[in-house]
């Protein structure tokens, strides 16, 4: 089967007065119906701007530039954008990080849900409401009929991003691009709503791209993983296997540096130095200055390669089990 | 709310009381209407009897006080030229200064909204420079001198609109308006858009930030990932936010933009207050411009105290904190 989006050479591009930013550089990956896809990486390696460049959304200076964007056999880019407008919300929605910013503080609601039922199906206005009432109760928010007349800041940041995924679940999406929806609030909320979101997506059928920074998220949830760094996938495969066996250096130190993962009495193991500026980095792989090891190999960028089978990894010297380390 | 609607009365009472003092040492302080009200000829007797007729004779403190008693009944003296009530002097003037007032505020938003909108939205646009560069003018060329040349160019050289007077009035719930005639309106345009000259460049940059810093924000880039159309983004979801600080920043300027329709009314022989006071300083009324002065600041008070309800409305946010009080 197809899958439900493939993503080929993706290249996102911000064009400022400072230089050319590469934020997107050459992302591929695909996602099949139902299943979840965790993207990974530092702060500022590129993956909100993957989610957009998905939708159609990246604001300017930034334009995708390369690349290929098939969503259920269609490639999306070049649309116009009234076509678009009709794939974002109805059959790609997204759930945004902060839940404090994303609903409009002066509009109620029920304006903020039947808006979007209204902007892509021809229902009544009480139909519309009935279906963004149903939604506010899968995901389980309480007297919805109440709450739809309220305000947001009359709710909780928790209760937001519930309204915020209940708005992306109006118009059952084949995909809903997720970046970083519980990163602002606290851990139990975190994990009430991840555990929710899974249930949702699986009843539905809806495929899941979850956006994170934090490796132990995506551990229960996803089904396979891209690791990202600055601006390009630099592993990918399933899951389990990734975690069990990085074979890319950054992801190594990427487990490394998640608490749970260690065995205690272990030092947590920091990645040393800083993530380089998109603005001008340096030729060869980006990771070079922080790998330990790296070599005169890495001056050249490297490729990807499948040193095992549904395996990627974008580096000349992979933690293979049989090399020795 | 009802303790702060309390709490906002005796302040304003308290400001009210200031001001009456500073008003009337103020004004006792400007030259001496005697010397302007009484023939140079008059004899001692007849100079004395003017003088406690008027009440001019008796302790400073006193005259204050006997105002102050008289202004709690609504009683702010006696023109000492048309010897009438001050107060219905002014009151009778009040209509077509608020006409022209409420005619320059609805010219700047009809003008300054769209402008600012257009110019918020492109904002490198070479026509969004042309309208920015243009709105400086606005605040920077004096009042008077646009006024003369609105009339040496539309009344004298074109001859298209009159530059004098209300033209003929019709009457509206017991007040004659210019308004309602059609030569009456056209009597109005001119001195209105000198009038709203400085107003409509406030509005076009109130307008163009607020649209600026709102389109940036997660919430609009949030409605556009729900597919919402653009107008509807733009329209309602921009909009609404920026409305705010515009409806805020006109009402509260409208005091200023009474008191500086003295200058407009001057020009365009308006018979309006502001006429009326400049007629009165000229002649040191003391009573008229007394009272001219009291009723400017009630009015920035009840503006203050409309705009704070007003807010309140507008931005739900507000709403909640005063539940709270
Ligand atoms: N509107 C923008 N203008 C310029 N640069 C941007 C813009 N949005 C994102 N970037 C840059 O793109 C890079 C990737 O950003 P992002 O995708 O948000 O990272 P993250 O992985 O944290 O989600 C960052 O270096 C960021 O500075
Ligand atoms: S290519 Fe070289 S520098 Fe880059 S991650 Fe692999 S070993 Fe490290
Ligand atoms: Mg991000």
């Amino acid at each position: 089967m197809a899958p439900t989006l493939e993503v080929r050479g993706l290249r996102t591009h911000f064009f400022t007065k400072a230089g050319v930013l590469k934020a997107v550089d050459d992302v591929s990956f695909s996602i099949e119906k139902g299943k979840v896809l965790g993207l990974v990486g530092e702060s500022g390696s590129g993956k909100s701007v993957t989610g957009f460049s998905v939708l159609g959304l990246v604001d300017p200076p930034g334009r995708v530039v390369d690349g290929e964007i098939i969503f259920q056999g269609r490639n999306l880019t070049g649309l116009s954008e009234e076509e678009w407008r009709k794939i974002r919300g109805r059959d790609i929605a997204m759930v945004f990080q902060d839940p404090m910013m994303t609903l409009n503080p002066v509009l109620r609601i029920d304006t903020q849900m039947i808006e979007t039922v209204l902007a892509h199906e021809k229902v009544s206005e009480q139909a519309a409401r009935a279906r963004a009432r149903e939604a506010l109760t899968q995901v389980g928010i309480p007297s919805p009929d109440e709450r739809l007349k309220a305000y947001p800041h009359q709710f909780s940041g928790g209760m937001r991003q519930r309204v915020a995924i209940a708005i992306a679940l109006l118009h059952r999406p084949a995909l809903i691009i997720a970046d970083e929806p519980t990163t602002a609030l606290d851990v139990t909320i975190q994990g009430q709503i991840l555990y929710e979101v899974q249930k949702l997506c699986r009843d539905t059928g809806t495929s899941l791209i979850w956006i994170t920074h934090d490796l132990s998220v995506v551990a229960g949830l996803a089904d396979e993983i891209c690791v990202m760094y600055a601006g390009r996938i630099v592993e990918r495969g399933p899951v389990d296997a990734v975690l069990d066996e990085p074979l890319h250096p950054y992801t190594r130190g990427l487990i490394g540096s998640v608490p749970s993962r260690n065995v205690r009495g272990h030092k947590l193991m920091q990645i040393p130095g800083m993530t380089p500026s998109l603005l001008n980095l340096p030729p060869g792989c980006a990771f070079r200055t922080r790998c330990p090891r790296a070599d005169d190999d890495c001056l050249v960028e490297p490729a990807i390669t499948e040193p095992k089978p549904g395996r990627e990894v974008r580096c000349y010297h992979p933690h293979l089990l049989d090399t020795v380390a | 709310m009802i303790v702060y609607l309390i709490r906002r009365l005796m302040q304003s009472t308290l400001v009210v009381l200031a001001m009456t003092v500073i008003l009337f040492v103020g004004v006792y302080a400007i030259g001496d209407p005697v010397e302007i009200l009484i023939s140079p000829d008059a004899d001692q007797m007849e100079r004395e009897r003017a003088i406690a007729a008027l009440g001019l004779d008796r302790p400073l403190w006193l005259q204050y006080l006997t105002f102050l008693q008289n202004a709690l009944r609504g009683d702010l003296g006696r023109s000492f030229v048309f010897n009438e009530p001050a107060l219905t002097l002014i009151m009778q003037k009040m209509p077509a200064t608020l006409e022209l007032a409420f005619a320059a505020t609805f010219f700047a938003i009809l003008i300054g909204l769209p402008l600012g909108l257009w110019a918020g939205l492109r904002p490198e646009a070479r026509s969004s420079r042309v309208i920015m560069a243009t709105s400086i003018l606005g605040f920077s060329l004096p009042s008077f001198w646009v006024g003369l040349m609105l009339i040496m160019v539309f009344a004298v050289q074109l001859g298209w609109l009159p530059s004098t007077g209300r033209g003929p009035t019709a009457e509206l719930f017991g007040v004659q308006w210019s308004f309602l005639t059609i030569d009456g309106l056209r009597h109005l345009i001119l001195p209105a858009i000198n009038l709203s000259l400085f107003k409509v460049s406030l509005v076009i940059r109130l307008t163009r930030a607020g649209v600026r810093e709102t389109v940036l924000m997660d919430y609009v880039k949030f409605a556009r990932a729900k597919g919402l159309s653009e107008s509807r983004v733009i329209f309602v979801h921009v909009l609404k936010n920026i409305m705010i600080p515009v409806i805020t920043v006109t009402a509260l300027e409208f005091g200023s933009t009474i008191a500086f329709s003295v200058v407009t009314e001057s020009i365009f022989a308006w018979p309006g207050m502001g006429k009326l006071i400049i007629d009165s300083i000229y002649v040191l009324d003391r009573p008229v411009i007394v009272a001219y002065l009291m009723i400017i600041v009630l009015m920035f008070i009840m503006l203050n105290f409309t705009v704070d309800v007003l807010y309140s409305v507008l931005d739900p946010r507000v709403r909640l904190q005063d539940q709270k009080a």
